[in-house]
């Protein structure tokens, strides 16, 4: 039987035209750009060939950014004004900060905002600013070195990153002007650049230590698909506190005090990092340090008393590779693979203590440093809609539960940690006194009892719920978690229909408009460039929706009854028309018209397809029973 | 049909039945996915883009309920008219939870004896025991439609729970120990 063939909905009606996709590792340390280029994925090198671009960005009086190995170079001789490791205050708020830098150089101010600012002579900047920065540079890289503009970009984040962590690194790609495809975990990047490579099949373990963050990963592959079963980590722990530890050392055997000058302790800092990456290959490494009064402290570090300083860090990975261990309801014999990422996995005693963990080898092939932007550019290429189809589907999971405040400051888990995402669950909740006519939605992640150990990501009210006695109103609260791990949550009166909507925007997240701020200061002429910008925006949407319609109708116009048809190409004619204009808000109103008309045809197509898909399926076995 | 209207095992392509061709399920759960995931329409219009959230989600949530032996039964019962009534907690036989409690008291005791590790994989033997008898009498009361069998299956979710929960406090202490070691 010939089965009536159905192509990807949305799919280009210029199959062969190939996107510019780039995959962006934006690193606490190092941030990389790669690209897929005749079926090879590679990360792109700077013109004096480097490929790691150190996520470092020093802001100058005249106003001139610098970004990169000159920055870095830079940073011991004018540590206030250039940001390190900027990676660890992304989405986070000004108390948060204050605990994590407690022994970093930068001056933290607080605003108006719930997002700190870091005083520079370039004037104050949010981590999202510096980090967009950052993605500047890379995206200036990508594209003078494939020879035009990107077409869209996968930015990797941590798998452990939270809502609002992540929240903030998409705002950083907006902010840098790049169409983020979607924000891809780590672990889950370095899977694909293995998997693909070796055609694996079966259950790997990823264990990712950056330098401010530890990942790890448990997936299963399948044909292609990645499904991830589980993952755990710690947001706030990396190879810079294996640099820390070293450090510390030093300072009580030299005596030096916390008082230290900022230039020194990042003197320091240098000294201990260059001391372990010698211990890699030494078993003692000779150490020389100057003190303020002008002498110098010498000594030695042996490879012992190195283990001794990090041991107790390498463990504190081991627990939540044991709990992703015991989330994915599989034993460490199990798994296949151990596969490392992140520069910090050099270190031979980590790979050491993390092979006997799994009891295997762990595999160390492609380039720590690397492996996560090969992954992203892969998956970059998959999303642009380069690749042939059924090659590769990644299905990931939330890192953290995601809950509403009760009674009692208790957090009700909505949504436990490692479901696979995109998920929409709702739960009921009602009123508590008498005549409520508001309710307060207090969103939390994280995996504590208690509201005060969990992360707020944002607070809504429900207003005009009619006064009814209390626990007779019926508020139904959805949750939404997308493909790159976002949260929306929308609150519903059930009774009477009244609705209250966010985008979770975090609680030390940035608002929509201060990113149009930020998005007009960083342009040169403001206005008008803003709104340049915002037309072609919809009008890039305007021509997607009229391409894509095209193609459906094309293939599926006997879905429709003939009014139905009619009223779509009556709405494609206003869009059309629309479009050819230079008014952005009669456009984005032709596609919201355009989108009534379309709604049930859409869903149709996707439903069709669904049954297709498994039509398509039953059949094989069927044919294969009867062989 | 819609994908909205039908039911979980319709949406898979099952058959309505407790047990689960598990190997088949996920087969089908990828098909699915390859289909319908948003990443496959990364360049379609905001409204493809939503639908395929919305898709992916439902059935990312039908393919976890017909995975779990728990989720699963619940569901069949829902499907069959059966309520649940949170507040209040079904009558469970007074044998069930004498036994309930004698499990976790030699739970309790374990980490006080020697040869801690032995004694909590029997203890876990003990418990997949149970499930599996559970979870083929369900088969079982599920070709059946009567209400006393429903009842009964009710109550065998239920104490896959009370099991459950235990198996997550086995879990606990076998973690404590080897976070000790």
């Amino acid at each position: 039987m010939a089965l009536l063939q159905i192509s990807e909905p949305g799919e280009s009606t210029n199959p062969h035209e190939h996107r510019l996709a780039a995959g962006i590792d934006l690193g606490t340390t190092n941030s990389l750009v790669a690209s897929v280029r005749s079926g090879l994925a590679k990360t792109l090198p700077d013109e004096q060939g480097q490929h790691l671009l150190p996520s470092v960005v020093r802001y100058l009086k005249a106003g001139d950014i610098v970004v990169g190995e000159t920055a870095r170079e830079a940073a011991p001789g004018d540590p206030l004004n250039t940001i390190a490791s900027v990676k660890r205050f992304m989405g986070r708020g000004v108390d948060d900060v204050k605990h994590l830098g407690g022994k970093l150089p930068y001056e933290f101010i607080k605003t108006d905002s719930s997002v700190p600012r870091i005083r520079t002579a370039g004037g104050d900047v949010s981590p999202v600013e510096v980090s967009a920065e950052i993605l500047k540079t890379l995206k200036q890289r990508a594209e003078s070195s494939l020879g035009g503009e990107l077409s869209g970009v996968v930015i990797t984040v941590p798998a452990y990153f939270d809502d609002a962590q992540r929240q903030a690194t998409k705002d950083a790609g907006k902010l840098a002007g790049l169409n983020v495809l979607r924000l891809l975990n780590e672990p889950t990047a370095a899977a694909v650049a293995y998997g693909l490579d070796q055609k694996g099949e079966g259950v790997i373990a990823v264990y990712d230590l950056g330098g401010g963050t530890f990942d790890i990963s448990i997936l299963r592959l399948h044909k292609g698909v990645f499904e991830v079963m589980a993952t755990a980590g710690d947001s706030a722990l990396g190879g810079d506190d294996l640099d820390q530890a070293i450090a510390q050392w030093i300072m009580q055997q030299a005596g030096i005090g916390d008082d230290a000058s900022h230039g020194h302790l990042r003197q320091l800092m240098h000294t201990a990092r260059d001391a372990k990456e010698a211990l890699s290959c030494k078993d003692s490494v000779e150490l020389k340090v100057e003190l303020d009064n002008g002498e110098a402290w010498k000594g030695s570090l042996s490879r012992e008393q190195f283990h001794d300083l990090v041991d107790p860090l390498i463990q504190k990975t081991l627990l939540p590779c044991r709990r992703t261990l015991r989330d994915a309801g599989i034993s460490a014999d199990e798994v296949e693979e151990v596969v490392m990422v992140g520069g910090s996995t050099r270190v031979p005693r980590v790979r050491e203590k993390v092979g006997e963990f799994f009891g295997r080898e762990p595999l160390v092939d492609i380039d720590p440093d690397k492996v996560v932007a090969v992954g992203a550019a892969i998956q970059a290429d998959v999303l642009a809609g380069n690749k042939a189809e059924d090659e590769l589907l990644l299905l990931d999971v939330t890192p953290l539960a995601l809950g509403l405040e009760t009674m009692g400051g208790l957090v009700e888990k909505v949504i436990p940690r490692n479901t696979t995402i995109p998920v929409a669950r709702a739960q009921d909740f009602t009123t508590f006194k008498d005549g409520q006519t508001a309710m307060s939605v207090h969103v939390l992640q994280g995996e504590r009892e208690l509201v005060s150990d969990c992360r707020s990501l944002g607070r809504f009210a429900l207003h005009g719920i009619p006064p009814m006695v209390a626990g007779a109103a019926r508020i139904r609260v959805t949750f939404q978690v997308d493909a790159d791990g976002l949260l929306t949550v929308t609150a519903k009166e059930e009774t009477t229909g009244v609705t209250s909507g966010i985008e979770v925007k975090p609680s030390y997240g940035l608002t929509d408009n201060e990113i149009e701020t930020m998005l007009r200061d960083s342009l040169t002429n403001a206005e008008e460039d803003v709104a340049a910008r915002m037309l072609r925006e919809q009008q890039v949407e305007a021509d997607r929706v009229l391409e894509a319609l095209d193609a459906a109708l094309a293939q599926d116009t006997g879905l429709l009854s003939k009014e139905e048809r009619q009223r779509i190409d009556e709405a494609m004619k206003n869009l059309q028309t629309a479009r050819d204009s230079t008014d952005n808000r009669a456009i984005k109103k032709a596609i919201d018209d355009t989108d009534q008309a379309t709604a049930e045809f859409a869903a149709r197509r996707m439903d069709q397809s669904i049954k297709q898909a498994l039509t398509g399926h039953t059949l094989e076995e069927f044919e294969s029973d009867l062989k | 049909m819609s994908t909205a209207t039908q039911n979980h095992f319709e949406l898979f392509g099952l058959p309505v039945c407790y047990e689960v061709d598990q190997l088949k399920l996920a087969e089908h759960y990828r098909e699915l996915q390859r289909t319908v995931h948003p990443d496959k329409f990364a360049n379609a219009p905001d409204q493809e883009r939503r639908l395929s959230v919305q898709r992916a989600a439902q059935i990312n949530e039908a393919f976890q309920t017909l995975k779990s032996p728990i989720r699963r039964a619940r569901y069949m019962l829902e499907m069959r008219g059966v309520k649940f009534d949170e507040q209040r907690e079904t009558a469970i036989e007074p044998a069930f939870l004498m036994e309930q409690m004698e499990l976790r008291e030699s739970l309790a005791e374990i980490p006080k004896t020697g040869d801690v590790l032995t004694k909590l994989g029997s203890l876990q033997d003990d418990i997949q025991t149970k499930v599996k008898q559970l979870t083929n009498e369900l088969v079982e009361l599920f070709k059946d439609d009567s209400a006393e069998a429903m009842a009964k299956a009710k109550a065998n979710m239920h104490k896959l729970q009370f099991m459950d929960k235990l198996q997550q406090e086995v879990e606990n202490v076998e973690e404590d120990i080897a976070n000790a070691l």
